[in-house]
């Protein structure tokens, strides 16, 4: 669970970033967060993986109290949430392989037990050809597809993926979609930051609405589009 | 596994920061081996001194063995003394004469008797040298009395001294090492900035991200410890055959191999400290 309590976030230069927010999001949800460029989105997923302190509210994460984790405890908070960033993060001097097998490796998992996880995951979301492949090999559709590949890795319980469609093209960014709706349906929270309406419209999910740091809207949609058997 | 890999990256990646890393420490482990040889070598050289006798007494020729008995036994009851032994005229004559085995006309020339007996004291402590040396000086039965005083005083300050001055130039070196090193590390961390950060995001904790910076120090300082070392040795080996004409008598060779051994496990534990500790200066800027 997600617990976001009266949670404000100004930044030094003094920009509001966050005002107040009150959200909870139960496990295994599917929530998109909407909002315009600067509304806050990336803000909120910064706070949640502690990247950034909160400068008033509490911020709950599976019973972590995220403001008053100690440092060294940072790091399991972070193994359980998979992070899609908006810029992708992916090391270039990397394989494929090596970028999704870097949260493993990290956690210090066995390898023979990582590389078995790694061949699902790749399975999963339809890129094991590239496993030995550089990122820059690789077209934008299949490079956010490693992102949400190292994600997973570690299944964690929560996805947060930043603008994940961004700068793909429609056939690419439904894919994207489907794949996280596939993974929500196995039982992880997903949150999926995004200002792409036809989703918001086509798909029976929760959308949480932000405008200039200010939570404006909360509801779930219904079932409309062609899209709604995800 | 996977850390000694990324080191084995790193280092790769920048074979000429590698090279200047490794040279430094090299510098700094080849002082160290010298100093460490010029330590042991004038320690031995100042023990044997030390142990020769130090103070030599030459009996005149008429006086009694009863009279040399008593002084010797008198000697031998003082605190500061630590060793006497009587050389007698004949025995005199075989040190005579095994020095000068090579001399048929020298060995000729010279009998017991005109060959003095003597006494040959050393003293616990250099101090009471002059003490002893007096005493005997003003007793009857002493011709002629000469101590080694000088050679042994003279030994340790110049020894002294060079240690101070070793010492003080291996703790530069070591400062320059360990701020030249923390410079190249600080490089390869800088460069590696970005892939610091996507790791810490994604729960790395800071060893992790620590590790093969420190591993990579302590490998260019157990590359340049070793070259450093090999360096040393062999041209204290090279010069084993000058060196033991130039200090005839004095034995410091053959010097043995373990102690070789020994001072490149010690050299290792000092450049792993070196490096890690330079590699750990600069990746903690980038992980507070």
């Amino acid at each position: 669970m997600i617990k976001l309590d009266k949670v404000s976030k100004k930044f030094g230069t003094g920009t509001l970033a966050l005002s107040s927010i009150d959200l909870t999001i139960e496990n295994g949800e599917f929530v998109f967060l909407v909002g315009p460029s600067g509304s806050g989105k990336t803000t909120i997923f910064r706070l949640i993986t502690r990247e950034l302190l909160p400068t008033e509210g509490t911020i709950i994460v599976n019973d972590w109290d995220v403001a008053k984790l100690p440092k060294h405890k940072i790091p399991h908070l972070r193994k359980r949430i998979g992070v899609v960033f908006q810029d992708l993060k992916l090391l270039l001097d990397r394989t494929i392989f090596e970028n999704i097998a870097l949260p493993m490796e990290i956690a210090g998992i066995n390898i023979i037990e990582a590389k078995n996880r790694i061949e699902e995951v790749l399975e999963q979301v339809g890129i094991a050809e590239h496993k030995e492949k550089f990122p820059i090999q690789l077209s934008g559709g299949e490079l956010q597809r490693v992102a949400i590949a190292r994600a997973l890795a570690l299944s964690p319980d929560i996805i947060l993926a930043d603008e994940p469609t961004g700068n793909l093209d429609m056939d690419t960014s439904w894919e994207i979609v489907k794949l996280l709706s596939l993974i929500n349906q196995k039982g992880t929270t997903v949150i999926m930051a995004t200002h792409n309406a036809e989703f918001i419209n086509s798909l029976a999910k929760r959308v949480v609405s932000l405008d200039k740091g200010h939570l404006i809207g909360d509801v779930k949609k219904k079932k409309k589009t062609k899209e709604n058997k995800l | 596994m996977k850390t000694f890999k990324t080191m084995w990256h790193n280092i790769r990646r920048s074979p000429y920061q590698a090279l200047a890393a490794i040279m430094v420490m090299m510098l700094t482990f080849l002082a160290v081996s010298f100093l460490t040889f010029l330590i042991f070598g004038s320690a031995k050289a100042i023990n044997y001194f030390e142990s020769k006798p130090q103070v030599t007494a030459f009996f005149r020729n008429d006086t009694k063995q009863s009279d040399i008995n008593e002084l010797e036994a008198k000697l031998r009851d003082t605190e500061s003394i630590a060793s006497v032994k009587f050389v007698s005229k004949e025995e005199a004559l075989k040190i005579y004469q095994e020095q000068n085995k090579n001399d048929p006309l020298l060995l000729d020339l010279v009998t017991a008797d005109i060959l003095p007996a003597s006494l040959e004291i050393s003293t616990v402590k250099i101090a009471d040298l002059e003490n002893v040396y007096k005493t005997l000086k003003s007793s009857p039965l002493i011709q002629e009395v000469i101590f080694q005083k000088d050679v042994v005083s003279t030994l340790t300050s110049w020894t002294s001294a060079l240690r101070k001055v070793g010492l003080a130039l291996v703790v530069v070196l070591s400062l320059v090492s360990v701020f030249i090193m923390a410079t190249v590390i600080g490089v390869k961390v800088s460069q590696k900035k970005e892939d610091i950060e996507i790791m810490r995001l994604i729960g790395a904790t800071n060893w992790y991200i620590r590790w093969p910076f420190i591993l990579e120090g302590i490998f260019y300082g157990f590359i340049g410890a070793f070259i450093g070392w090999a360096i040393a040795t062999g041209a204290l080996l090279y010069s084993v055959p000058f060196l033991s004409s130039f200090l005839k008598g004095i034995p410091i060779f053959p010097v043995p191999l373990l102690f070789f051994a020994e001072l490149l496990l010690t050299e290792f534990i000092l450049a792993g400290i070196l490096g890690a500790f330079s590699s750990f200066l600069a990746v903690l800027r980038y992980l507070k």
